[in-house]
């Protein structure tokens, strides 16, 4: 089962506290990856909010296509930010690790925030498709102020891999998850976290009813809906789905993966329209055991249960910095000075949602609201 | 020595050419003559034989012929009273001194056709191999990854759903104070859904089955639904239902099927301003997996008082549905007429599908469904489905397995995006050996919303006798010697009708705890795992590729 470390704060962090966080959980990850997903950035980024982040992995060819695809789409390189590498043993380095801000092609210069989102999606997924085949190019997100880590191996030595132990790259959300190998291969394309179009999230435990719901979500004719290499990337993209794509409230992505029994949903005061949300998106329930954590353009940050409560899961921190992590122990590395009377274990009704900021820390319950 | 005129039996058929051969034993028989009195088709009859014996006693050989009269039990050697093996002579046996055994090596499909009557029959396909469902195996199973689930501990929900079901684009919803609400202003038509057992019994006619073997049914149903809690609904088949049962609060566990012969709808309509409950849905049959192609087929001696009350004919007349749906002319005008009428019937408070039988042609009625936002459904008869009468070259050598008709109809509508709002039914051998959730499972992780069964609940619940060995499979005849297909009042006392209720419920409620046993260590509990295909595997690499799942051996 993979081990996932989540922090939000008010202020910059690096990135070596959630790793440090996986780190406490190492029992539970087989060093098979890590994954970072950073928003709210600081470092050389905090000046470059508006600008669209490129992150990837290339070879030395592979940066020449990508430079020539970027420019002939009218991207203009803005800033390059690449870690420091250090050799360690056992990670097979590539050639070229890259977060890149680009300036939007000046036709979008007057376009809205949509159509631009449609424009990086579109453009991360011509690159995919162009260096995929010969693994020449890996992105993993193209997005304003959001950059994205995968490396094979061990979260701890990757990190130092990546230096990021030296380097001055902080920010104020961090997504990061030691895997777990299960059924599918180690690929850089199957670690977590998984991104789109701002929408972000990590999950441990096998998604049992993987198959149905990639076949839904393929068929929802967006382009985005794609990859799957791991089992777990429906669940950012039911996430997607649900709350760009059909506009629903956060909340209703508990609603959505963990359908309650009608007798349940006949108390809510919104019964009518959850009755009618389990049957339309009837396969995208997700059945567990998972337990997934992520985040929505804003910032706001989350964690939810399968609708057996499989998997384990705490949030815990002190107004202005929270832990969504898989372990309790985790919690206490990235938070450790906090009552931890106040930890939050979310039950298999429950979704934690934490303000943007990490202003505040609620529990929506599917029962009782 | 025998005169020449009694050797010469040239044209007589000798017992070998027959599928059942009797087997009698005179040490045991008593002659009580209850198994000639039962027979239902005259196979075995009483004869009185001279039998000539010769003895010899004394040192010396002086042979005496002693001729003396005998009573026996004889197998009559006629086409026409060919022995079916139903058995029936031994169940009323009271020593054991007769059975009828099965003869691989027959000729009767060569002689079933006196008088240029091609045989006609009850049951479905003789064909006792292995069927493709049979064949399907659930491997992927959850243990050290993830936690298996516990089938007696964890809650599940074994339900489908039957009805057409909006994609969520086209939801009418609507923010209010941060909350989802169903926009009443909206105009668009949400359609009619009902939450169902996804194993549902299929359609079998009043006429067609005994009055205690349809009662038994729709009292084990209605017992599930009212007591256990388990909404398994049942079809009505063609042929109405009874009036009483039409304006009962019991209606909403019924499906009511309008066949192209409309038998019985004389009486639906007249109930219509009657009812207090909706029916769970309406079926439109357009063709039946064991007769593609055939309508249905009420033979006279089965149209007895009560059958030509419900459904508004004489007596004693064949009911013959036709094959297709007479005042129709193509497939747009007969889906969306239908349906649409049969809605407006019920104010559109009512799902409405149409049923098919299985064929290459499958996906081209689905496409039109698709199309249409009215269609609740399709429903999908395979060729191993039963029937009550058919030729018998229908049953056997007409109509598409179930297994891959259903997985490329289910396909298709992924390519689409739209098989959560069709839900596909799959019927048609669903239990041919007794592997009931076995066979359920497999077509739901394929593909199918829900199963319908039909000959296994009448070999489960009321012991009907027929198999693929072309045993009894008399259901044409009305001469059932269970009581299960027969309007005859002296074969039908047989069957007790609380009996089949009770074994209605005793299979449902067995067939829930192994489908539970089937989805607990494959992790699925909360929703149905509809097109879960990476669960199934099969040792048959062509039936593999075929329906795009997992080789394994």
């Amino acid at each position: 089962m993979c081990r996932l470390a989540a922090i939000t704060s008010g202020s910059y962090f690096s990135p070596m506290e959630p790793v440090l966080a996986l780190e406490t959980m190492k029992e539970g990850h087989d060093g098979s990856g890590l994954g970072l997903t950073m928003k709210d950035l600081g470092g050389s980024f905090e000046s470059l909010k508006k600008y669209p982040i490129l992150s990837g992995i290339s070879s030395k060819a592979g940066a020449k296509v990508l430079d020539a695809y970027m420019k002939q789409a009218g991207f203009k390189l803005k800033h390059l930010w690449t870690p420091k590498i250090k050799a360690v043993k056992g990670i097979e380095a590539r050639e070229h690790y890259f977060a890149r801000a680009y300036e939007y092609p000046p036709a979008y210069k007057n376009s809205s925030m949509a159509e631009k989102e449609t424009l990086l999606m579109n453009t991360r997924l011509a690159i995919r498709k162009i260096g995929e085949p010969d693994q020449s190019i890996f992105v993993f997100s193209f997005y304003p102020d959001v950059l994205t880590l995968k490396e094979v191996g061990d979260p701890l030595e990757v990190a130092e891999f990546f230096g990021l132990d030296k380097d001055n790259i902080k920010a104020k959300i961090i997504l990061a998850q030691g895997r777990q190998n299960t059924n599918y291969a180690i690929y850089l394309y199957a670690c977590h976290p998984f991104f789109i179009q701002g929408y972000c999230t990590m999950t441990n435990g096998e998604n049992t009813a993987f198959v149905p719901i990639r076949e839904f979500l393929s068929g929802r004719g967006f382009p985005g809906y794609m990859g799957y290499n791991s089992d777990s990337e429906v669940f950012t993209h039911i996430l997607h789905y649900t709350a760009r794509q059909l506009n629903f409230p956060l909340k209703y992505y508990k609603d959505v993966i963990t359908p309650m029994k009608d007798a349940e949903i006949a108390k809510r005061s919104d019964a009518e329209a959850v009755r009618l949300i389990k049957k339309t998106m009837r396969p995208l329930c997700i059945d567990g055991p998972n337990m997934v954590i992520g985040f929505t353009p804003d910032g706001t940050c989350f964690m939810v249960q399968d609708s057996k409560k499989l998997r384990p899961g705490v949030v815990g921190g002190v107004k202005g910095k929270y832990a969504l992590m898989s372990e309790e122990c985790g919690v206490d590395s990235a938070v450790p000075k906090r009552d931890r009377a106040t930890d939050i274990f979310p039950m298999k009704y429950d979704m934690v949602i934490i303000s943007p900021q990490a202003k505040e820390v609620k529990v929506w319950n599917q029962l009782h609201g | 020595m025998e005169s020449a005129a009694r050797l010469d039996s040239n044209h007589k058929l000798t017992l070998k050419e027959l599928p059942y051969i009797i087997r009698w034993r005179d040490d045991r028989c008593k002659r009580c003559g209850r198994c000639t009195a039962v027979c239902p088709v005259k196979a075995i009859a009483p004869a009185v034989r001279v039998q000539r014996s010769v003895r010899s006693e004394g040192a010396v050989p002086t042979p005496t012929a002693k001729r003396t009269i005998v009573h026996v039990v004889e197998q009559v050697a006629d086409i026409e009273k060919y022995c079916t093996g139903c058995g029936t002579c031994s169940l009323v046996c009271p020593n054991e001194a007769i059975e009828p055994e099965y003869n691989p090596n027959n000729k009767f499909l060569h002689f079933k056709n006196k008088g240029g009557d091609a045989y006609k029959r009850g049951g479905r396909r003789n064909d006792p191999l292995v069927s493709t469902l049979d064949k399907l195996k659930f491997t992927r199973i959850s243990m050290l990854t993830d936690p298996a689930l516990d089938a007696g501990r964890h809650e599940f929900r074994v339900r489908t759903l039957l009805g057409r079901v909006l994609p969520p684009e086209e939801m009418p919803l609507t923010l209010v104070n941060g909350e989802l609400v169903v926009d009443k202003n909206s105009g668009k038509f949400i359609p009619p859904v009902r939450e169902i057992y996804p194993i549902m019994i299929g359609s079998m006619s009043v006429g067609a089955l005994s009055p205690p073997m349809w009662e038994g049914l729709a009292m084990g149903i209605s017992y599930l639904n009212e007591v256990e809690g388990m909404p398994v609904v049942m079809c009505s088949g063609e042929g109405g239902m009874p009036p009483r049962l039409l304006r009962s609060k019991y209606l909403k566990y019924f499906i009511i099927q309008i066949a192209s012969g409309y038998f019985g709808w004389d009486e639906i309509i007249h109930s219509l301003p009657h009812m207090v409950e909706d029916p769970a849905a309406i079926e439109i049959k357009y063709g039946q997996g064991a007769k593609p192609g055939d309508g249905g087929l009420l033979m006279a001696q089965k149209v007895l008082k009560l059958i030509s009350g419900i459904r508004g004919v004489p007596q004693f007349v064949d009911l013959a549905s036709p094959p297709t749906h007479q005042t129709k002319y193509s497939i747009e005008e007969a889906v969306a007429k239908m349906i649409q009428s049969m809605s407006m019937a019920w104010g559109f408070r009512v799902p409405v599908y149409p049923k098919i039988s299985g064929t290459k042609t499958a996906k081209a009625v689905l496409n039109n469904l698709a199309r249409n936002p009215y269609a609740a459904a399709l429903s999908i008869d395979g060729e191993d489905g039963g029937t009550g009468a058919a030729y018998n070259v229908s049953m056997d050598k007409m109509g598409h397995p179930i297994a891959s008709n259903l997985r490329e109809c289910y396909l298709d509508l992924v390519k689409q995006g739209k098989q959560n709002e069709l839900p596909l039914i799959a019927a048609g051998g669903v239990g041919k050996k007794g592997n009931l959730a076995a066979n359920a499972a497999a077509l739901i992780m394929l593909g199918a919303s829900a199963v319908s069964i039909g000959k296994y609940i009448m070999q489960a619940a009321a012991d009907c006798l027929g198999d693929e060995h072309n045993r009894c499979n008399l259901c044409n005849t009305g001469k059932c010697p269970r009581g299960i297909t027969t309007q005859d009042s002296k074969l039908y006392r047989r069957l007790d009708s609380d009996k089949v209720a009770e074994r209605v419920v005793e299979v449902f409620k067995s067939a829930d705890v192994e489908l539970k046993k089937i989805f607990a260590p494959m992790g699925r509990s909360t929703e149905l795992p509809i097109g879960m295909s990476d669960g199934l595997s099969i040792d048959d690499k062509a039936i593999a590729e075929r329906l795009g799942i997992s080789y394994a051996c």
